[in-house]
């Protein structure tokens, strides 16, 4: 009995066919990736230069787990890590604080970490990740959101507005200055969410009586539990922001 | 979560041929609940499908009579803060203002909340069985923490509730839901477009493969009273552990005609039509009310951790009743 089959006319013909199907994807990769690369580098904003401790960590993160990984399986990774990014990635317009971005995504990044780690606005906190808390408040188009909620590329063309974006210049919103005065944070990890939240209440004319501002402020959990600050930051502030 | 296809449509036929190409493809409008079910792995779609850009389906139009047409895309605090509907519809406005939070009713759409999964423990968690979201798998709710369960429309398949506070006043206020799909547009009952677990809990709706709501349209009504009562865990931003809405037509002192549905207790919003019968005729007064609401939690069933929800959906239907029934 034989076990090897002759190789036939077909198959030497697929078999060339395969090879130079793998060949042409190959070189297809790495001129996309190039093309791609280039592109990028010449539309992105420039980032900001300064090494942050974030950053820091990041690249000595890496440089721990290269020392102890095969070098040819880092390789591997790295490039499939590349390739996976061509490919899937859509480019996203936006503005934030009055900046406007030009960007490319994952379909799915979420606004909130589109916001923190591409953009590196880290005033917008990651709570729950899963709406129940209201650290990652924003505003989009003026109103108010959970931005871990949002996928980044379903923000196209919109207007975002973080903690970042509230004050003007070294002048605190009114809102942020209430929440110093009235004391109404304790570790202060909620505060951008509730801060942000804390304008729309106001603007949408929720911040009348204490009661309806607990009720329309209940998406911002605080667990320290500087509720009852935090309403008397908004009820001070209120009529002076509902007339601007 | 898992990447997958993103594609945004601007037509309801574009959106409709993209949903019927790719079986695992899912529309996204707010994506409060299809975002979190994506990253918890209970939802893997291959495709998302944007239809945020249909423009004119995010208004609601107010007839001259009365009636309301939504735009599935409005959003649900456009809703419940839209004039014609807080002077027409209260309960609609007071049913949305009970859920959820100011920023979640920001992004969520009335499509979208109708399409919202149920918040049962077991379903979200993906290590344990669940016939809704692995068809075959068991429920673990038969039997394990079912406080926040069923009582009404049970299989022997699933247990869990429908968790929309919008949805019981739909319901109540007899809104029907325009669908487009592959097959051309249809419409049907506000009370028949989501279904009862049955033997294929897998399904929350009848919507058929391709669809997509387009409208929901209230008709005009002469109600006079209205009251929407949610018993919670917490005063505010919390699902439901019984709700009950109210639309009354008191004149005099009796009832001219009554519609009434429970939310946290079924797979569906619940309408209460015998008691809704029953009401017809008799004065608004507590003798009437507490025996319409015995006859509301008739034909329960518990299992258990929610026996509780027999004894406190009567005294929430008597006391939504007698809240409705005081209110000019």
């Amino acid at each position: 009995m034989r076990f090897c089959v002759q190789p036939n006319a077909a198959a030497i013909k697929y078999l060339l066919l395969y090879r130079i199907t793998l060949s042409a994807t190959f070189i297809f990769f790495i001129t996309v990736k190039w093309v791609n690369l280039i592109y990028r580098n010449s539309r992105m904003p420039q980032q900001n230069q300064n090494n942050s401790r974030r950053d820091f960590l990041k690249k000595s993160t890496a440089i721990a787990a290269l020392s102890i990984t095969s070098p040819v399986l880092a390789k591997a990774a790295e490039n499939d890590e590349k390739i996976a990014a061509l490919f899937e990635q859509m480019p996203l317009k936006l503005e934030v604080n009055g900046v406007l971005h030009t960007l490319s995504v994952e379909p799915r990044v979420t606004l909130l970490d589109l916001l923190r780690e591409q953009l590196h606005l880290m005033g917008t906190k990651k709570g729950c990740d899963h709406g129940q808390c209201g650290a990652c408040t924003v505003h989009v188009d003026g109103k108010r959101i959970n931005s871990c909620l949002s996928l980044a590329v379903m923000n196209e063309g919109k207007k975002i507005t973080t903690i970042e974006g509230l004050a003007n210049g070294d002048n605190l919103h009114p809102m942020q200055e209430a929440f110093i005065k009235h004391d109404g944070f304790q570790c202060g990890y909620c505060t951008p969410g509730q801060i942000m939240s804390a304008v729309c209440c106001v603007k949408e004319g929720h911040a009348n009586t204490p009661d309806e501002i607990r009720e329309y402020m209940s998406g911002n959990i605080c667990r320290c539990g500087a509720y009852p600050n935090i309403v008397d930051a908004i009820m001070e502030v209120a009529p002076i922001l509902k007339n601007t | 979560m898992i990447n997958f296809d993103y594609q945004r449509v601007s037509t309801v036929k574009t959106a409709v041929d993209a949903k019927t190409k790719n079986a695992s493809s899912q529309f996204i409008a707010g994506g409060t609940n299809l975002v979190d079910l994506m990253k918890k792995g209970v939802s893997a779609p291959e495709k998302i499908i944007d239809i945020n850009g249909f423009l004119s389906y995010k208004d609601i139009i107010i007839g001259p009579k009365g009636s309301v047409g939504i735009g599935a895309l409005a959003t649900n605090s456009q809703l419940a803060e839209s004039p014609g509907i807080k002077s027409k519809n209260p309960l609609l406005a007071l049913a949305i203002n009970a859920g959820a939070s100011a920023q979640i009713r920001n992004m969520a759409t009335v499509g979208g909340n109708m399409m919202q999964r149920t918040r049962c423990s077991y379903f979200y968690d993906i290590t344990m069985p669940c016939n809704k979201r692995e068809p075959g798998s068991g429920c673990a709710a038969i039997g394990g923490q079912n406080r926040m369960h069923a009582i009404f429309g049970t299989s022997e398949k699933c247990i869990a509730v429908h968790p929309s506070d919008m949805c019981v006043a739909l319901a109540t206020l007899d809104a029907s839901v325009y669908i487009s799909g592959p097959k051309g547009d249809r419409k049907i009952l506000f009370t028949d477009f989501h279904r009862l677990p049955g033997d294929t809990p897998e399904l929350d709706n009848n919507l058929q493969k391709g669809e997509l709501i387009t409208v929901v349209s209230i008709p005009a009504n002469t109600f006079t009273h209205f009251h929407y009562l949610k018993i919670r865990d917490r005063s505010s931003y919390a699902f439901a552990l019984v709700s009950v809405a109210v639309a009354l037509e008191i004149s005099g002192n009796t009832i001219n005609s009554a519609n009434l549905a429970m939310g946290g207790v079924a797979h569906k919003p619940w309408r209460l039509t015998a008691v809704e019968k029953f009401l017809v005729g008799k004065p608004a007064n507590k003798e009437t009310f507490e025996a319409a609401a015995g006859m509301a939690m008739e034909g329960a069933t518990t299992f258990g951790k929610n026996n509780f929800k027999i004894k406190m959906g009567k005294a929430a239907v008597t006391e939504a009743l007698q809240q409705a029934s005081q209110k000019i």
